[in-house]
């Protein structure tokens, strides 16, 4: 009699849904992801193999070094370490995939932001696009962030580019999220007192909001950086070259060395680009 | 003409504002329209009207409405009903662009916990209301600099608000107010949040400014000390309505209803009521025309044991004691100059009340109350004690 209830509605066809969604999408918009995938991918690449590349390994972890040295306070510990990891990096041999995962991650981050931030107002300004955005959010976040690699090769093939649409949605929550909550949390007096001087909405928004909530800001941008890290193996999947694909033909392979020296590589450079992002944000408290 | 004038300001928080309003007109409490329509009624309204150079107190407990009645005002919250009128034009009607104009030009706020932008330094908060102006870099640090030397923080201009104690912050609070130089100053609770010396030297100050500024002042605080103080006129809220309006003198001595007189039954009355409160009249002589047989007389008709001296003008000159009267008048000598004491306890009519204990207490006559030198009436001690107790009618 259950079995009979539950049966009584046949398998909804959710899958075929999702399936005609994206291929409609597809085809809909080849004109628009066709193009990008085109010169988005041009420009990946020629940022990863002939910008990054033409610099030579010992400037550019000299420049990190410099970079890690300023930004901490004139303090060593994280200088010494850059230097020393990236070093690390390269002398086993993983320099071109550090370039390529460097490229992937800072892209996908820089997108995340610049699409991120502005959604965040939105929300903290407006009941409505709070409400219906909020949900989004959460199943951004909670769906496995495998799935987005199937849209993502449907829309844009393999390579770098379906890796940044892939870590771009997995990615972006967290700075949407803490543009929201850092301008919520403008104590309101300081919102009453720039309205009370007669501000603009976008007076308030640039004199008095973002610089207040600059810190939170940061904090939800350092989270955006450090989950498009953790998507650079998964991308890897769809063909993003990099450290990720290191690791990636290592497990295919069974090759537990390589796997770990490519799997360290990733360790070392989310702690540089952690540590570097986080200090930034304390300075400022 | 008045430069502000409200009329039935009403605000109603919750869904159902016009049949809150409709019950408002009708009478019922607020209680009870909370239990029909679950709308809270935050100003009922409120009428008053405010004079050019006035300092306009509105005092009452916390969630009186007072605070809601201020926002208001400049429309930081939306009234549900009724007008506010600045220099003659209707805020409540305003559309957006014509409200920050007036917000900008005519209309200052001070906040009870300074409001201070933490991310800018001193120079740069008092600079907000003229920056978001779009006054020229230069122009606007000279009027800044100008209102934080106004209010003593001249040094301090490049301090972030975090390195200040609470009392300069809220200079900076003033400063900012007064940078865009408006006609009105709104202050919400502005020396609550600090400590009893500090807030006393605050209101001593904003008086002195107020005395070469002639600002308009909106005044909102919870201390009736503070109110009797600063206000010119003060208004009294209760559950959201205005219950009394009027001069410090005409609150204190006579409450509109039971809710008023408690609260003034709370005042230390020794910094409230002065001198001229508490005198008597003074049982006098004159010293061209009267003698000490006349002195004992009027002794004798009052009661007491001194008679004060005074000159044609109405001038104290001294006094008379019994003893040093009769004996003169044993010795048939007429003339006052010779047992007439000149060492008169006296005090300025507007002394107040703390101030004299300690001089009736040392001075075995009452004391004398003087205006210019002229002699208006005499305190005994018994007055000093029945108007702390708060009896009024010894007051009158």
């Amino acid at each position: 009699m259950l079995t009979n209830l539950l049966d009584f509605i046949p398998e909804l066809p959710i899958a075929d849904a999702a399936k005609t969604f994206t291929e409609w999408m597809t085809d809909a918009f080849s004109f628009l992801f066709d193009p990008i995938n085109k010169h988005f991918g041009d420009f990946m690449e020629f940022v990863a193999d002939d910008l990054l590349m033409s610099i030579p390994p010992v400037i550019f972890i000299l420049l990190v070094a410099l970079l890690a040295f300023f930004v901490s306070g004139k303090k060593f510990g994280l200088a010494i370490f850059s230097i020393i990891g990236l070093w690390l990096i390269d002398n086993q041999g993983h320099w071109e995939d550090l370039m390529s995962t460097v490229t992937l991650v800072l892209i996908a981050s820089l997108l995340s932001v610049i699409i991120g931030v502005p959604i965040g107002i939105l929300m903290s300004k407006n009941k409505v696009a709070n409400a219906v955005i909020s949900p989004i959010l959460d199943f951004m976040q909670t769906m496995p962030a495998f799935v987005y690699l199937i849209p993502a090769v449907a829309f844009f093939g393999i390579g770098m580019v379906p890796g940044v649409f892939a870590s771009l949605i997995f990615a972006t929550p967290p700075t949407v999220r803490f543009t929201n909550l850092g301008i919520r949390q403008v104590s309101k007096e300081l919102v009453e007192a720039a309205d009370a001087f007669g501000s603009t909405g976008r007076q308030k928004l640039f004199k008095v909001e973002l610089p207040m909530a600059k810190t939170t800001i940061m904090a939800g941008i350092n989270q955006t950086v450090m989950l498009a890290l953790s998507m650079v193996v998964i991308a890897s999947m769809i063909g993003a070259p990099g450290l990720g694909r290191e690791v990636l033909s290592a497990l295919q392979r069974a090759q537990v060395g390589s796997g770990f020296v490519a799997g360290i590589g990733i360790v070392i450079l989310a702690i540089i680009i952690d540590r570097i992002t986080q200090t930034i944000n304390k300075k400022h408290d | 003409m008045p430069i502000i004038e409200v009329n039935q300001l009403t605000k109603v928080f919750g869904k159902n504002p016009k049949q809150a309003i409709s019950m408002l007109n009708k009478g019922y409490a607020k209680e009870a329209i909370l239990k029909e329509t679950g709308s809270t009624v935050g100003v009922n309204r409120a009428s008053f009207s405010v004079e050019p150079g006035e300092i306009f107190v509105i005092m009452g407990l916390s969630g009186s409405g007072k605070s809601t009645l201020v926002r208001l005002i400049n429309r930081l919250i939306e009234p549900t009903a009724g007008s506010i009128l600045i220099d003659g034009e209707d805020l409540s009607k305003m559309d957006k662009k014509s409200l920050l104009k007036v917000r900008r030009e005519k209309l200052s706020m001070v906040f009870q916990k300074f409001g201070l932008f933490p991310h800018r330094t001193v120079l740069e908060n008092a600079e907000f209301g003229l920056e978001i102006q779009n006054v020229s870099k230069e122009e606007r640090r000279k009027q800044a600099i100008k209102a934080l030397e106004l209010v003593g923080l001249g040094d301090y201009v490049h301090q972030k608000p975090g390195q200040l104690s609470g009392g300069m912050q809220q200079r900076v609070g003033l400063a900012r107010a007064l940078a865009n130089d408006p006609k009105i100053l709104l202050m919400d609770e502005a020396f609550s949040a600090l400590d009893p010396l500090i807030r006393k030297e605050m209101q001593d100050e904003l008086l002195d400014l107020q005395s070469t500024m002639q600002k308009t002042i909106l005044f909102i605080t919870h201390d009736l000390d503070e109110a009797l103080r600063l206000g010119d006129r003060i208004a009294l809220m209760k559950d959201g309505a205005i219950v009394q309006i009027g001069t410090p003198e005409e609150i204190l001595v006579n409450p509109a209803n039971e809710y008023v007189e408690k609260f003034v039954e709370d005042v230390d009355r020794s910094k409230v009521l002065t001198a001229q409160q508490i005198m008597k009249r003074a049982e006098t002589i004159t010293l061209e025309k009267h003698g000490p047989r006349v002195a004992l007389e009027r002794m004798r008709e009052s009661g007491t044991s001194i008679v004060f001296v005074i000159d044609n003008h109405r001038n104290l000159v001294g006094y008379v004691t019994a003893d040093d009267a009769s004996a003169a008048r044993k010795k048939e000598n007429t003339n006052l100059r010779d047992i007439i004491k000149t060492d008169v306890p006296s005090v300025e009519k507007d002394t107040t009340l703390n101030e004299i204990f300690s001089i009736i207490y040392d001075s075995p006559v009452p004391v004398a109350v003087i205006e210019n030198g002229k002699l208006m009436g005499v305190i005994v001690r018994g007055a000093v004690i029945a108007a702390l107790a708060g009896d009024r009618e010894e007051n009158k």
